[in-house]
């Protein structure tokens, strides 16, 4: 078949259908070490290593919070920490049949001659450093690739940079036994109405499948983690229904069966509506041969966070707001989210216009 | 879901008049002038748009008039999905006269309008079968024709459940520069054409795109040339009311492995649906029609849950789930085996969003044509031998065949031509 089918297929296959569990998601820890300390002033907590890990640990050792989440993406240096008791934190997911995963990307430049359009970097030594990462317990990887949605963009350089990007990441990951998240976000900054990002969302991730096809990629052991299809952010809001119709309908247009799971990424949501908008997905009457479920950063950690402000006797606090938060996303990939599981912190938007990850 | 025409019917009212049937309402939308009649309603409207829930109504202008044309997405969507019901399937019916010449010149019939005519009486017109059917692909020529009482195929059909469907392509010619690789003629003057077919009572078309396999074949151009005109001739039938049925096919000749058939096939497919993406088809409102994957007609045999598995295989790896069905040729394969792998992969478990039925020609015809020899007083048993076929086929698509189809002379026979030329 057109598929490359290595020493590692059955794996893959089999890793990336767990993923893809129905009722379980994953936690996108992996920010790096810049983006953390963006998050860590903002709860006015210093960006040193010993809370980088005070944080991670807060959120994995969390009780009962991690039967909810089939993987969770990590940063490399997550990935050699450990907790206080000195164990592995990839012991303590493996532990708890949650899978390790590692971002592999090196972020995004600019594409000239184009409008601020970037594409991803990452591919040097990329071979070599998802062996040494599957040899420390990683078993998926994650790179993001960026468009935005304006009058001329996304540009068709800019889809088909990041679309056989995204492909080249992704068979170099499954020659080293890394089941590639493929991730083409479409960031909602614009003033751009639904069917506008509707649109570009089936052009970019139908770029995105033909340049899988292209260089022998085994969806079978893939995830997507693409955007919800919503309004630009300087656009009025829509009901979670109308963004769960016009997201299922950009899916099923484009998405082959073949891959067992989407992961949606959160975008700048706040967390109860990126909850919102996932379980009325699940709840769609419409046939959907892949498992809907969740790979949220902000959307899941947002509120602990607050709770925690970087205080010993907060954790507890903290890891019960985390749990909750869990609990809900699982729920909606259920289609069995009642709602309301949100102090006002769970409603706060988390939209950064420009994002710099 | 119950058929769901639009019928096109001149009522004096101008060359664009159409009477459509929607879900709810009857509603005929006029082009000549802002004007609006209501059959449910009995009166005319001076309001130049009408929209339901069911339909948007787009003001174009056309030889300088304003005229009403409907948006037919909702019509496609439901005659595509029609087409998938399962339980039913395709009877390709659609032999050019060059083709059909060659059918009854094997049972020594001459080939001659009323003959020809005579035949497809035979088949519409057999008790029972159309029950097995959600649509027949017809020649122009048979668009036209009637039952010897003159009574219109197309009203037969659609008093019967079945959706007439129309072949719109020219036929192939070779690419310069390959090796006898081809792209097809057919869009020039297509809208035109459409538009003509749809008058007459077609809802859906077919175009055949031939691929094939060899050392250095398919070629990327031959694929490219394929699906950018599949996408072409996709979309120009879209806007004309015609269902487009997408048929790559990827010829059997050869002595290469079902693996090689697997890899092509999904190369061939993946570059299909990024043409279709390409040139804003609306997936919802096609179907596709591919070959089986099979191993090369030269190269020994495998099981049909071998084929069933490779086959839905290479389809989960390519096709989105928005297509609502897809009908497969059967390129050569004996009646019978074309069902049986037809059940084979209905039976598969794992992931299929999308009806798998059959769009089979020689495979639906071929013991029929036999019984038949051109003779009135075989008639009977002719259509009871088409029946058998319909039937099992119909069985198939519930991966229900039990393979005991009382089988006519014929039908566990090869229907393979070497280097076949439609």
């Amino acid at each position: 078949m057109s598929a490359f089918v290595g020493k590692y297929a059955d794996e893959l296959i089999k890793t990336a259908k767990y993923i893809a569990t129905p009722g379980k998601g994953i936690l996108a820890a992996d920010e790096s070490t810049g983006t953390i300390g963006k998050r860590l002033a903002s709860i006015s907590v210093e960006n040193v290593e010993s809370n980088r890990q005070a944080l991670r640990e807060l959120l994995f050792t969390s009780p009962n919070a991690l039967s909810y989440l089939s993987g969770v993406i990590l940063f490399e240096e997550t990935l050699y920490q450990k907790t206080s008791d000195g164990k592995p934190f990839v012991e303590v997911l493996q532990e708890n049949n949650v899978v390790p995963g590692i971002k592999v990307d090196k972020g995004t430049v600019e594409l000239a001659g184009t409008n601020g359009e970037t594409t991803t970097q990452g591919f040097d030594s990329l071979g070599a450093r998802c062996q040494q990462y599957y040899k420390a317990g990683a078993r998926f990887a994650k790179w993001r690739a960026v468009l935005k949605i304006g009058p001329t963009d996304p540009s068709e350089l800019a889809i088909q940079q990041n679309a056989q990007g995204l492909a080249r990441y992704a068979i170099i990951c499954q020659e080293n036994g890394l089941v590639p998240i493929v991730e083409p976000e479409v960031l909602t900054d614009g003033p751009h109405d639904i069917k506008k990002c509707a649109y570009v969302t089936e052009i970019v991730l139908a770029a995105v499948y033909k340049a899988l096809n292209d260089q022998h990629v085994l969806l079978e052991g893939t995830l997507l983690k693409p955007n919800m299809v919503t309004p630009g952010s300087d656009s009025p809001k829509v009901a979670a229904e109308v963004i769960a119709e016009c997201t299922v309908t950009a899916l099923r247009r484009t998405v082959p069966p073949a891959v067992p799971g989407i992961v949606f990424l959160s975008g700048g949501q706040s967390e109860e509506e990126a909850t919102l908008n996932l379980n009325a997905m699940n709840k769609l009457a419409v046939s959907k041969p892949w498992t809907l479920s969740f790979s949220f950063g902000r959307a899941l950690q947002q509120s602990t966070l607050k709770i925690w402000a970087g205080k010993k006797e907060n954790v507890e606090k903290a890891q019960e707001a985390f749990l909750g938060r869990c609990k809900a996303n699982s729920e909606a990939i259920l289609g069995k989210y009642a709602g309301g599981g949100a102090g006002g912190l769970a409603s706060e938007s988390l939209y950064v216009k420009g994002y710099k990850y | 879901m119950g058929p769901n025409f639009l019928t096109c019917r001149k009522v004096g009212l101008g060359p664009w008049a159409r009477e459509t049937q929607s879900y709810k309402d009857v509603i005929l939308t006029c082009s000549t002038g802002n004007q609006h009649y209501s059959p449910k309603k009995k009166s005319y409207s001076t309001n130049g748009t009408y929209t339901t829930k069911n339909w948007q109504i787009l003001h174009k202008r056309c030889r300088g008039f304003l005229v009403t044309v409907p948006s037919f997405s909702y019509e496609l969507i439901a005659n595509a999905a029609y087409i998938g019901t399962p339980g039913k399937g395709i009877l390709a019916a659609d032999e050019s006269t060059g083709t059909i010449g060659k059918r009854l010149a094997s049972i020594n019939v001459e080939n001659v309008e009323s003959n020809r005519r005579a035949f497809r009486e035979l088949l519409f017109c057999a008790p029972g079968v159309l029950q097995f059917l959600s649509g027949v692909i017809l020649f122009e020529e048979t668009l036209y024709q009637k039952r010897a009482d003159g009574k219109p195929f197309v009203d037969i059909l659609k008093e019967g459940g079945v959706l007439p469907g129309i072949k719109v392509d020219k036929g192939i010619v070779e690419l310069a520069g390959t090796n006898s690789e081809t792209s097809t003629l057919g869009l020039d003057g297509l809208a035109e054409r459409c538009q003509k077919y749809y008058e007459a009572g077609a809802r859906f078309a077919k175009w055949r795109a031939v691929l094939k396999i060899g050392p250095t074949e398919p070629s990327q151009l031959a694929i490219n040339e394929n699906a950018n005109g599949l996408a072409r001739y996709a979309i120009i039938c879209q806007e004309n009311g015609l269902v487009p049925i997408v048929e790559p096919e990827i010829l059997v000749d050869g002595s290469h492995d079902i693996n090689r058939c697997a890899d092509v096939t999904e190369r061939v497919l993946a570059a299909c649906y990024k043409a279709l993406n390409d040139h804003h088809v609306l997936l919802e409102g096609t179907l596709l029609k591919p070959n089986m994957v099979t191993p090369g007609s030269d190269s020994p045999k495998v099981k049909p849950e071998v084929v069933a598995e490779y086959t839905v295989r290479a389809l989960q790896r390519t096709v989105p789930p928005a297509v609502p069905a897809i009908v497969f040729l059967s390129g050569g394969q004996s009646e019978e085996e074309a069902t049986i792998n037809l059940n084979a992969m209905n039976k598969l478990k794992g992931k299929k969003p999308w009806s798998l039925t059959f769009s089979f020609g020689r495979a639906l015809q071929q013991s029929t044509l036999k019984a038949w020899a051109g003779k009135e007083e075989n008639v009977k048993k002719a259509q009871a031998a088409f029946h058998v076929r319909c039937k099992a086929n119909s069985e198939a698509t519930l991966g229900a065949y039990k393979g005991d189809a009382t089988m006519g002379e014929g039908a566990a026979e090869s229907l393979h031509v070497k280097d076949y030329k439609y």
